[in-house]
């Protein structure tokens, strides 16, 4: 089995049904609105704030504030991508087409996540160009010291997102299982543990957590993150290993 | 068992499938060939569908060994050029075009894709191509799923309850297709649970229930061995009759309107008895038992086989009750 039969095999099936348009363009659209609004109205609070508020304005970070809306959008995606073959049926067709299922799952997730990162960095690159516009005088430059990898972070960031959802849904199988942990945990729990003071330490090694580091250019002045930006996106990094390696062996083990 | 290098060969040994307590495929051994329909045939739950998913490597078996050609399905290269399954239907996605489905199965096999337009005028679904397949009837679903198995030009093609849900047209054209596959020298292994669809199709037969194997044989076998045959006579001289035939030695059955009936195939014999005898007959015709009757005989020993094995005192009754209904019910 030629691993480069079944990568175009996955990149036929993503390419030819609508879930895949759909999700991918609402990661876009609402990141990117979302990004110039936040910045647009930041743009006017800026006079009235205090003196440390103004040291740890962070308008790159600013711009990228839509995502966490738009990485909604990007785990619908990939939870679809793979819980769609257990929900249709094709699963088996799949797996009887392609029996190593080592080969079938990372083909489809090699794909899938490069066409996410694809994605992720046209949209973390509208996101910060637009949203600069928007902030105006306080605006910061691609050129600017870090800011050039928080952007090509924020598109990293999406991929891994994606790659997270994927590993779920492969240990979950049914999308709405999937959809019903992984949105509520990454719009509501992950933000409650990371913002209250008891749960903060654990909060903050949380995947969408640690991996949106790469993203802050102003590091906020009574910041004691133990990790770096690069290191955050490591931590994110081992979840997604986690929950792929995770995915892979129950893959292995069940009955298709 | 021998591993013979024919191309086209499915050979179970001793396969099993346990969910938990329940055995649904209990040490199945027997070899599927090719050149003929093979027909599978159980009750519904006979585990006629775990040992499809077993062969194709989708379920993994609990004891045992398939092989196809001598290998497992995991590692043949590029499976769908070997065999092609239809499985249950609508096993693919519904908002993905005929063509594409295909399409994206051929290319994980290395098929051209000039051979997904092929298997499309096949099944006859050309005009549908670029159309969703959840628009689909369940016939035009069947033709899909076979278009998929024919996709690698495989030399053994497996199908799962083929006729189900299909209009007369569609089952013609199936049983068509089937016997054509078989005549090209193919192996064509299909399940039912249906001996009527069985005995329209197959050259040799294995029969299941509840995951056992109860007959590896050709149909003209299964046919002879286990449907009763006899003949019907009536006669207005009923007694002379009876007693010619008790001093020829043949043994009669009355079974009422006058109605005697002879087991074994001897109207000949009769007939010239009756004429030696100037016996008048209003009736002298050979009987056989269908193959219906003769499939729920033999499911029905195996259930009292199970009841008399069991250690709990189970009454075979009831248990015959709940063969009769799944049987009837599918």
């Amino acid at each position: 089995m030629a691993v480069t039969q079944v990568v175009r095999s996955e990149w036929t099936k993503i390419r030819s049904v609508a879930s895949t348009v759909w999700t991918l363009s609402l990661v876009v659209v609402v990141t990117v609105a979302l990004g110039m609004l936040i910045s647009a109205l930041s743009k006017n609070e800026f006079d009235s704030m205090n003196a440390q508020d103004r040291a740890d304005f962070d308008p790159t970070f600013i711009s990228f504030a839509g995502m966490s809306l738009g990485q909604l959008a990007m785990i619908v995606f990939g939870v679809l991508v793979v819980s769609n073959e257990y929900s249709t049926g094709m699963i088996r067709t799949s797996l009887a087409a392609v029996p190593q299922r080592g080969a079938f799952l990372f083909s489809k997730i090699a794909v899938a996540s490069g066409l996410a990162l694809l994605v992720g960095l046209v949209t973390s690159f509208a996101a910060f160009f637009l949203g600069q516009a928007m902030l105006g005088s306080h605006r910061a430059e691609i050129g600017d010291p870090g800011v050039l990898r928080a952007v090509l972070g924020g598109g990293l960031y999406m991929a891994l997102i994606a790659m997270f959802s994927m590993g779920v849904a492969a240990m979950l199988r049914s999308p709405m299982l999937s959809l019903g942990i992984l949105m509520p945990f990454f719009f509501l729990i992950s933000n409650i543990l990371g913002n209250v003071d008891a749960t903060k330490k654990v909060g903050r090694f949380l995947p969408d957590q640690a991996g949106s580091k790469i993203m802050q250019v102003v590091t906020p002045i009574d910041d004691d993150t133990p990790y770096g930006p690069w290191g955050g996106l490591g931590i994110m990094g081992l979840w997604v290993l986690a929950a792929l390696v995770g995915g892979y062996v129950l893959l292995k083990k069940r009955d298709a | 068992m021998s591993r013979s290098s024919v191309a086209g060969m499915i050979e179970l040994e001793g396969l099993t499938k346990r969910y938990g307590e329940k055995v649904a495929v209990n040490n199945l051994s027997f070899t599927v060939r090719p050149g003929i329909v093979t027909g599978f045939l159980g009750p519904n739950g006979a585990g006629k569908s775990t040992t499809m998913r077993m062969i194709l490597g989708l379920d993994h078996p609990t004891a045992g060994d398939v092989r196809i050609d001598g290998k497992h399905y995991e590692q043949l290269k590029d499976p769908l050029t070997y065999i092609g399954a239809l499985l249950e239907a609508k096993a693919w996605h519904g908002g993905r075009t005929a063509y594409n489905h295909l399409l994206c199965l051929a290319q994980s096999n290395g098929i051209p894709s000039g051979r997904v337009r092929d298997v499309l005028e096949t099944v006859g679904l050309t005009a549908v191509a670029k159309k969703k397949t959840k628009g689909f009837s369940m016939g035009m679903g069947q033709r899909l799923g076979i278009a998929a198995a024919l996709l690698g030009d495989p030399r053994i093609l497996m199908f799962d309850e083929p006729v189900n849900g299909l209009d007369p047209e569609g089952i013609h054209w199936i049983r068509t297709l089937m016997k054509s596959l078989a005549a090209q020298g193919r192996t064509v292994f299909v399940s039912s649970h249906l001996m009527s669809e069985m005995a329209l199709t197959a050259e040799h037969l294995v029969v299941i229930g509840q995951g056992r194997l109860l007959a590896d044989t050709s149909m003209a076998d299964f046919i002879a061995r286990n449907s009763r045959s006899y003949v019907r006579v009536r006669s207005p001289q009923r007694e002379r009759l009876l007693d010619v035939l008790h001093q020829a030695g043949i043994v009669t059955v009355e079974s009422g309107d006058g109605v005697l009936e002879v087991d074994g195939g001897k109207a000949e014999r009769i007939g010239e008895l009756a004429a030696q005898h100037r016996i008048t007959l209003h009736e002298l015709s050979p009987q056989q038992a269908s193959l219906e009757e003769a499939f729920m005989q033999l499911t029905a020993e195996s259930v009292e086989y199970h009841a008399h094995s069991e250690t709990s005192p189970a009454s075979p009754e009831p248990a015959r009750q709940q063969w009769g209904d799944g049987w009837k019910r599918g």
